[in-house]
């Protein structure tokens, strides 16, 4: 097979240019520490309220200016559906569905993942300035799904 | 062409055409409920925003692209290889297989029974009509491709040392594609929706059932794009007055999507728990690679569609882009086609980079993606292939060049602000999948106002253009009195065919490969989800 000089150019350039992108961002998945969900343990849904720690949703202080927030999604809210933290915090969102899928997205953060019922979201963030920031519902979980929000207030 | 292939292969664009119409229409009332003017009420069967969103979905990216891929690939293959189709009878059966299956789905959507989305994620628990109808639609795909299949070794026999024509060669890469690719799908279906949906099971585990899903769901997305590519290399070079720039690098390209479009899947659950980091980054990585051939794409294009405009007298560096035959519909639609594909990938890098997608991830920024993407680059591309297929299977005159140019037009402006809008508001974090004007805490969040405005707007001059399309249609099958004079447009290649080494048609050698590099994708993870299997009870939430 004849390869054209300036096509071969431009798959040496294409294939150069992929690797700096991907490069760029392992890069910071390693430096800023930017993680994605990965396997955080599992739970029967139609047990959660005897299985801790979602038995009791909530804000819990693990040390000082860290927290480990506990959300359980159902259709079609957060229990609970508003924290609040200090500004400086480091917050550990521990989540689960009760019933369907659903999603956590915090806005104006890099939080984002999906609830699935039976497996355990687990993500990190720290709050660095004063705030009130909106977590909403990014995955269709029935009628009222544009219903489902709710409120970190960073004191 | 026979008249009764030529019927068949009709029939296969009037049901996409009619899927587009019901699903599409829905397209410019979701975006005027994000801009805060709600017509759902007007609408009588609908019950809800989701409920006509689960149409748009299904219809649009799921009918209207499997049956115009079907009817245009049975074209490209019989009219490349100059050939009858190997068997009719098979033809219609697979027709009749898909219709069957949209029909069932379709009355389940239509009667509020599924208002599950076209992802159909458990433990949203639909009719099971819905998911045999789906089902159904897949099987069919295999009798098209088996039907293709045979045409092409009967012709091998009787030309057991040329090249397979361009076209045929690109139909049949796409179906070996798509026929790997469509497993995922198929056990989903049998193994999980369908019990689950008919109360065998006590339930189903909803991570596993994503996983499967998006084993076929991203490679679905070469399926639905492979057939456009078919078009850009092997006829829009002709149809735009010139000659494609190499033949072995348009096979070379096509080929690599067949071990490469399959263990790229997981990309679509990077926020995914229960799925390990480090098998995302295997994905994200595969990724990247399987962009590869699509810039490969990009490069053959211009060159060729740069031969064409000095063909065409052009000068200087810049000068042939707009000696191209803008004034021919078809091409017209094709061009735009591509250059709206063309954002939509660079977009998709976005999605694709492991974290950056953490901003993007289910935000309306993903609709924005693949309305330039599937449905742009590739649906402006049938609706330019129709302004010369329809004439051509019909013997009748497009009704009006000049509305179908007009079409193009507005599809591409319109667009461009839709997908600027989408875009705009993902970043703000805007849910997608979202009845938006009716949010609880869209007021909360001032700044959407503007981008969802773009929304709106970009949607009403793309239902201009989608019903412009659909009138034409219509007309030119009821109105249009006189004949047409059409060829099938094929383009000679600067590097020609007999340059591609003869080991790009062996086909188990491809197979083995995608087999290979699937199994190695996908194998662990599956096994761990499977040992990790946590059924969950389906459930209708709407
Ligand atoms: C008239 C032109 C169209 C307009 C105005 C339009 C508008 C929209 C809007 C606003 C959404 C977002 C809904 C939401 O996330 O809540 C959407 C979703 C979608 N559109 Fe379109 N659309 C059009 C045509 C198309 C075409 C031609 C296709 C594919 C061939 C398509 C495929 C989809 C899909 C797959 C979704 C996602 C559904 C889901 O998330 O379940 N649309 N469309
Ligand atoms: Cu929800
Ligand atoms: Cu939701």
């Amino acid at each position: 097979m004849q390869i054209d000089r300036y096509e071969r150019r431009w798959m040496v350039l294409t294939a150069v240019t992929l690797a700096v992108l991907f490069v760029a961002v392992m890069g910071s998945v390693l430096g800023a520490g930017i993680q994605v969900p990965g396997i955080d343990g599992q739970v029967d849904p139609r047990a959660l309220a005897s299985t801790p720690p979602f038995d009791r949703p909530g804000l819990r202080e693990l040390g000082p200016g860290r927290y480990e927030a506990t959300i359980v999604a159902f259709i079609w809210a957060y229990s609970p559906n508003e924290i609040r933290v200090p500004a400086g915090s480091t917050v550990t969102f521990t989540l689960t569905s009760r019933d369907v899928v659903h999603g956590f997205r915090i806005l104006d953060t890099p939080v984002n993942t999906m609830v699935i019922p039976g497996q355990v979201a687990r993500v990190t963030h720290t709050f660095t300035r004063p705030d009130t920031y909106l977590f909403v519902c990014h995955e269709y979980c029935g009628v009222n799904h544009h219903t489902m929000y709710g409120r970190i207030i960073v004191e | 062409m026979s008249l009764a292939q030529r019927r068949l292969v009709s029939w296969h664009l009037y049901v996409a055409v009619g899927a587009l119409a019901l699903g599409a229409s829905m397209g410019p009332l979701q975006a005027l409920e994000h801009m805060g003017i709600d017509l759902y009420r007007y609408v009588p069967f609908l019950a809800s925003y989701y409920q006509g969103l689960s149409l748009h979905g299904v219809l649009n990216v799921l009918v209207w692209t499997t049956f115009f891929i079907s009817g245009f690939l049975t074209f490209v293959t019989s009219a490349t290889l100059r050939r009858p189709l190997y068997s009719l009878r098979l033809g219609w059966l697979a027709w009749g297989l898909m219709t069957v299956g949209v029909v069932m789905a379709g009355w389940a959507m239509l009667t509020n029974q599924a208002t599950v989305l076209f992802t159909s994620y458990p433990p949203l628990k639909g009719h099971p009509a819905y998911y045999f109808g789906l089902t159904l639609l897949v099987v069919g795909t295999w009798l098209v491709s088996a039907n293709l299949f045979l045409t092409w070794r009967q012709w091998r026999r009787e030309h057991p040392t040329e090249r397979t024509p361009l076209g045929a060669f690109g139909a049949l890469v796409t179906f070996v594609m798509w026929d790997l690719a469509s497993v995922g799908l198929a056990v989903e279906s049998l193994l999980m929706l369908i019990p689950m949906s008919l109360g065998t099971v006590e339930g189903t585990d909803p991570v596993l059932a994503r996983a499967f899903f998006w084993f076929t769901g991203h490679p679905i997305v070469y399926f639905w794009l492979l057939p456009a590519y078919v078009s850009w290399y092997s006829m829009v070079p002709k149809q735009a007055g010139g000659k494609l720039f190499s033949d072995p690098l348009a096979r070379l390209a096509l080929l690599l999507f067949i071990p490469f479009s399959i263990p790229v899947g997981l990309h679509h659950q990077f926020t995914d728990p229960g799925i390990a980091q480090g098998w995302k980054m295997v994905h994200a990585a595969l990724t990247f690679v399987v962009f590869f051939p699509s810039a490969m794409t990009a490069f053959t294009l211009l060159a060729s569609l740069e031969n064409a405009g000095r063909a065409r007298g052009a000068r200087g560096w810049f000068d042939w882009f707009f000696r191209l035959p803008w004034r021919d519909p078809s091409v017209a639609a094709q061009l735009f086609a591509m250059i709206l594909f063309a954002l939509g990938g660079i977009s998709g890098i976005i999605n694709a980079s492991y974290n950056l997608n953490l901003m993007v991830h289910n935000t309306a920024w993903v609709p924005g993606h693949f309305h330039l993407t599937v449905g742009s680059g590739v649906t402006l591309t049938f609706m330019g292939i129709s302004y010369w297929l329809i004439p051509y299977l019909t013997g009748r005159r497009l009704w009006s060049p000049k509305a179908a140019l007009v079409q193009a037009w507005t599809w591409f402006i319109g667009m461009l602000i839709f997908g600027r809008g989408m875009h705009w508001l993902g970043l703000l974090g805007a849910p997608r999948r979202t009845m938006l004007g009716a949010a609880t805490y869209a007021q909360l969040r001032p700044d959407w106002a503007l981008p969802s405005v773009l929304v709106g707007v970009g949607g009403v001059i793309l239902a201009v253009s989608l019903y412009l399309y659909l009138v034409q249609i219509v007309a030119t099958l009821f109105f249009s009195r006189e004949p047409a004079q059409v060829e099938v447009p094929e383009a000679e290649a600067v590097s020609g065919p007999e340059h591609a080494p003869f080991w790009f048609e062996r086909w188990r050698l491809w197979v083995g490969a995608a087999v290979g590099l699937a199994a190695l994708g996908y194998v662990p993870t599956l096994v761990d989800l499977l040992t990790r299997f946590t059924p969950v009870p389906g459930l209708r939430v709407w």
